[in-house]
Parts: C-alpha cells; structure tokens; sequence
C-alpha cells in the first residue's frame, strides 16, 4: 500500500494536500447547514487511481462530501481541490470527467432504459455508441427497450452505474451503490469498479455494508458526526485502532485449567456455559504465543478458528454509535 | 445550445410516452370540432359557422382550458424532479440550471404548441374545407393559434417559478390550482367587484391596465376585440373602446407574462441548493 493518506481530525498538524498526485484534496472543509456542522473540518488527500470506501452512520456526512466534492454545494469554510479545480466553480467541461451514482437513482420513468441513457450519454457529450455497450456491461441489455418504471431496484441501480460509466470518467462517485443488488451482481459490480481503477480511475464509494468493501478497496475513510474519524489503508486503521484478535477454540474435554496463564500474555478467555468452547481475545502481537501456549495443551484443543478484526469492528472502533441511538 | 435541446427533446418524449400530448390534442381537438359543428345545434342546424364566430368560441374555452393544462404538464417540473432525485443526478452533468430550465420550457411549450396546432387546426382546415372565412377572419384565426400558445407559456413559467419555490409536489399542485381559479375565474369578478364598489372612481385608463395585469385578460382583449369582425360577436365591442390596446402591445404583454415568471423561476431555481 503506497495510499497518500493523512489521518486526522482536523485539529492537530495540518499537511497541505499533495495536489500534483491528488484526485482529490481537502483541507479544513466545512459544510453548514444553520447551527448542524453535516461536514466538519476534514482533511484528507486521495491519490489518484486510489478507491475509497467512505464508510459512516446514517447522518454522518457522506452524502454532504460527496455533493462538495461534486460541486453541487458550496464549502462554508475550508479548500477542496478536484482533479486540480475547486469543484464548485469548476467550468461544466470539468464535470465530464466526473462519473456519479446517487444513493437511490431516479430515473424518468417512461423512457425506456435505452432512451435513458442516450439522454444522459448526449449531456455528457458522450459517444451515443457507447451506450449499447454499456448496458451489456450492466447486464441490462435485454430490458434494453422496456420503460424504466418496469424496472427492478436492482436494474435500475445497474442502470445508474451505466450512466455513471459514461464518458470514461477520471472520478467514480458511487453513493450506497449496491442496495438492491443480488450477490451475483454484487460481485459483478466490484468487477467493474476495479477494471475501471485498474485503468486509472479514482472511485469513491459510500456504504454501511461495511464488510462487502473490504479487500476491494485501497483506503477507507470512517465519518462520524460530520469529522473524519479514520483515514487510511485498512491495515494501518486496524493497527491504530489496536482491536484484538480472536481466537475461538472447541475444547471437547472441558476447558477447565487449560485456559491459566494465559492473562500473563495479556490475553483474556471467555469459557461458554457448557465449557464445549472458548473464546480468547489477544493482542496481535501476541498472537503467535498464545498459539503456541494453546498447541502445548497436547490435544486437549481439538478445534481452532482465528478472527482478525474486520472493517466492522474497526468502524465501531472508530465511530461508536451515539448515545440514544439503537 | 445541445444540452438545453436535449432536455427540450427528453420532456418532448416523455410528454409523447406518457400521452399528454395525444390527451391534450384530443381534448382540443375534440372540443374545437364539437363548437364548430355543433355550435349551432339549438337552432336547429348542424352547419360550419363563420370562422369569425369560431374564434370567439374557441378563445373563451382556450381561456379556461389552456391554462389548467399548462399548469398541470409542468407544475412538478422542477419539484417533482428534485423530489424524485432525478435532479441531483441531472445537476452534476455539465449543464446549468438556467439550461435544464429553458429546455424543459421549450419542451413544455413545443407539446402544448403541437396540441394546439393539431387540436385547433383541425378545426381551422375544416372551415377552410367548407370555404368559409375572409382574409380578415383567417388572421384572426392565426393570433388564436399563436395567442393560445403564448397563454399557455405564460401558464408553464408561472408554474416554474411555484414548482422553484416550494419543498414538495403537493405544494406545487395547490398553488398551481390556487393560479388557476385567480387567474381565469376570481380576477375578473374581482375587477367587476371593484368597478362597482368605486362608483366611476377607477377610470378607464387605470381600468385597462389591470387587465393587463393578468394574462388571461391580455388574451382575452387580444383575440376578441383586436379584429372588427370578430369584435361583433364577441359582444366586446363596447370594452374594446375603453381598453383599446394595439394587437402588438397585447402581444408583447403576453410575452412580458412569460419572461418576467420565467426569469423569477430562474432566479428561485439557481439559490436553492441541492
């Protein structure tokens, strides 16, 4: 992982953004809306070709950066720079380089999905023969001729992503893009997401379906209340977030005894009711000991499975539900 | 020029595909046949009246049809699409919101326009057809086609500057009836309200104005009291004296009536922030 990330909440040492290499690069941005900050001092640099899982609560102002960094609304205070112009003063021909998929696509319904995307292809001065094209890389092509308001949630959002490929876009914006689709689509969707980074496209995407992003993307940024909270490759946030490692261990004969000694290596055990299973919490570093201390106990662990923390116990490390919420 | 036609294009096929166009067409259309066939029906002849009489007929309905058919195709034109998120998604493409207004305008316009030359014209080929109507009659019978489109665009911008101004659909559709009844119904009894409070206070020049100051009015003087022969039946004759406009001021007037709400949705249009 070579990501240009720079973790911070806004507070402490402000690096000024790397714009030569940057897609994307804020610094001390601010959205306010009355007295709610939906965005509130995020700094953050996004490499070029990078993808980023921008992760948060409902309300956590995804949705908010995404629209700044569109240009659809206006900072209140601090500088975002986008593919090296300020997104809401940018002249239109910039927007072409931007592909977007909002959260929810909306469509006109009685325009079938060709006409759809012919309409958007035309706005964006876009090769209309790239339509055709692209609905058979959605897998939309055989509903191709059919009014959009007979669509599925699930052909729609695949109808949104077309259109948001139009034009061979330098910047992915995809909010919440896989609600409504099967996992077959799913994977399908990610497929294409990465042959378009692998050509050097910059793809953010926004989800709470946290686990389905891991491994498919370079960086994640963690929102909550309006801060970044988490910026960076997955590794380096599990590393800072220091979340241990568990270890759950099938003991047929009863757990009892085999477990002491273990707290000397800073782990800490959980018998279950029936003493049939335990689960131990350690420190990664001291991983391997534990290990070994448990291969020592000469058969009396019949059944072993080692968890490392995942993008969710991160986020929840990172962005702890607010008190009053469920 | 190419994004606000393609948006022109886009409302044109949607007017198309979700048959307010062949409704609106059919509907005038019908109603033109029936006041030109039937119009003399309770005299016991069912014949092709003089063309002059058919511009009255015709121009009293489109007052009141016009309008409402207008504020219904684009009421929801700027509300509907924010609320329905087509329009977040439209905004980030390169266009401008000042395009995305002026394109549906034309569109809007463009179906209302077919609606009314189809509808209307159909009428018009088939007094022709029976070789009725002078010179005179035939002019007039132009201005009710343009004059009814230019009603009906000045309805559509009236209807963009509600549909920019209000959070939900529901809204824009309330206040678009509200326009409608003040417009074609309330205004006029207010007038006539007010002419007979003031006991001959309001002169006739003050008189005119205000009917200047309601589209609806400004149509009515342009195609019933413009043209002699009309004039006659029309039973205007005695107003048009006291409000004697020239055609061409009542025209630039309708077209006031549709730059000045235009321009206010504009400028509604581009504050608000998505």
């Amino acid at each position: 992982m070579n990501a240009i990330g720079i973790i911070s909440n806004g507070t402490a040492e402000r690096m000024m953004p790397e714009t030569d290499l940057a897609a994307i690069a804020a610094l001390g941005l601010v959205k306010q809306y009355g007295r709610h900050r939906a965005v509130n001092e995020v700094d953050f640099t996004l490499g070029a070709g990078k993808t980023l899982a921008l992760i948060g609560h409902n309300g956590a102002g995804k949705t908010t950066l995404m629209k700044l960094i569109l240009g659809l609304i206006r900072p209140s205070a601090g500088s975002l720079n986008v593919l090296g112009v300020e997104p809401a003063a940018a002249p239109l021909e910039h927007r072409r380089r931007i592909g977007f998929l909002p959260e929810n696509v909306a469509f006109h319904d009685e325009l079938t999905g060709a006409q759809t995307l012919k309409f958007y292809a035309r706005l964006k001065g876009a090769p209309l023969a790239q339509c055709d094209a692209l609905l058979e890389r959605v897998g939309l092509d055989f509903a191709a001729g059919r009014r959009v308001k007979t669509y599925s949630k699930g052909m729609r959002q695949r109808l949104g992503l077309a259109q948001a490929l139009l034009g061979e876009p330098r910047l992915l914006l995809l909010d919440e893009p896989t609600t409504g689709l099967d996992p077959a689509s799913r994977t399908e969707f990610f497929r294409i997401v990465r042959e378009l980074s692998e050509r050097g496209a910059t793809v953010i995407i926004s989800s709470h379906i946290l686990t389905e992003l891991e491994a498919k993307t370079d960086l994640v940024a963690i929102m909550n209340s309006g801060h970044l909270a988490a910026f960076g490759p997955l590794e380096t946030l599990r590393r800072n977030a220091d979340l241990p490692v568990r270890i759950t261990i099938a003991t047929p004969h009863g757990a009892f005894g085999i477990l002491e000694g273990l707290s000397e290596l800073g782990a800490s055990a959980r018998v279950a009711a029936d003493g049939q299973s335990a689960e131990i919490l350690c420190r990664p570093e001291e991983k391997m000991a534990v290990l070994a201390r448990l291969a020592a106990l000469d058969g009396r662990v019949a059944d072993l499975e080692i968890s490392r923390p995942g993008l969710d116990d991160v986020y929840r490390h990172f962005s702890p539900l607010p008190a009053g919420d469920e | 020029m190419n994004a606000i036609l393609t948006i022109a294009g886009k409302e044109i096929t949607d007017g198309i595909r979700n048959r307010w166009v062949l409704g609106a067409t059919l509907l005038l259309a019908g109603l033109a046949f029936a006041l030109t066939f039937l119009g003399s029906a309770p005299t016991g002849a069912l014949d092709v009246k003089p063309l002059a009489v058919v511009v009255v007929s015709l121009s009293s309905l489109t007052i009141f049809l016009m309008p409402l058919i207008a504020l219904l195709i684009s009421y929801d034109a700027i509300v509907g699409e924010v609320e329905r998120g087509c329009m977040l998604l439209l905004l980030t493409y390169p266009i401008t919101k000042r395009q995305i207004l002026i394109g549906k305008f034309i569109g809007h316009t463009a179906i209302l326009a077919v609606a009314t030359v189809i509808g209307y014209g159909g009428a018009g080929a088939a007094v022709a057809f029976t070789g009725g109507g002078d010179a005179e009659s035939w002019r007039a019978f132009a201005t009710l086609l343009l004059s009814s489109i230019l009603l009906g665009s000045a309805f559509i911008a009236l209807a963009y500057w509600v549909s920019a101004s209000v959070r939900e659909r529901s809204t824009a559709a309330g206040i678009s009836i509200g326009l409608w009844l003040g417009f074609v119904v309330i205004y006029d009894l207010f007038l006539m309200g007010l002419l007979i409070a003031a006991k001959g206070l309001i002169g006739d020049r003050v008189f005119s104005y205000l009917l200047l100051a309601n589209p609806a009015d400004v149509y009515r003087l342009l195609n019933l009291t413009a043209f002699e022969n009309v004039r006659k039946f029309s039973g205007m004759a005695g107003l048009s004296e006291q409000a004697h406009f020239a055609p061409a001021v009542l025209l630039v007037a309708l077209l006031v009536w549709i730059a000045v709400p235009l321009a206010l949705a504009g400028l509604r249009f581009n504050r608000s922030e998505s």
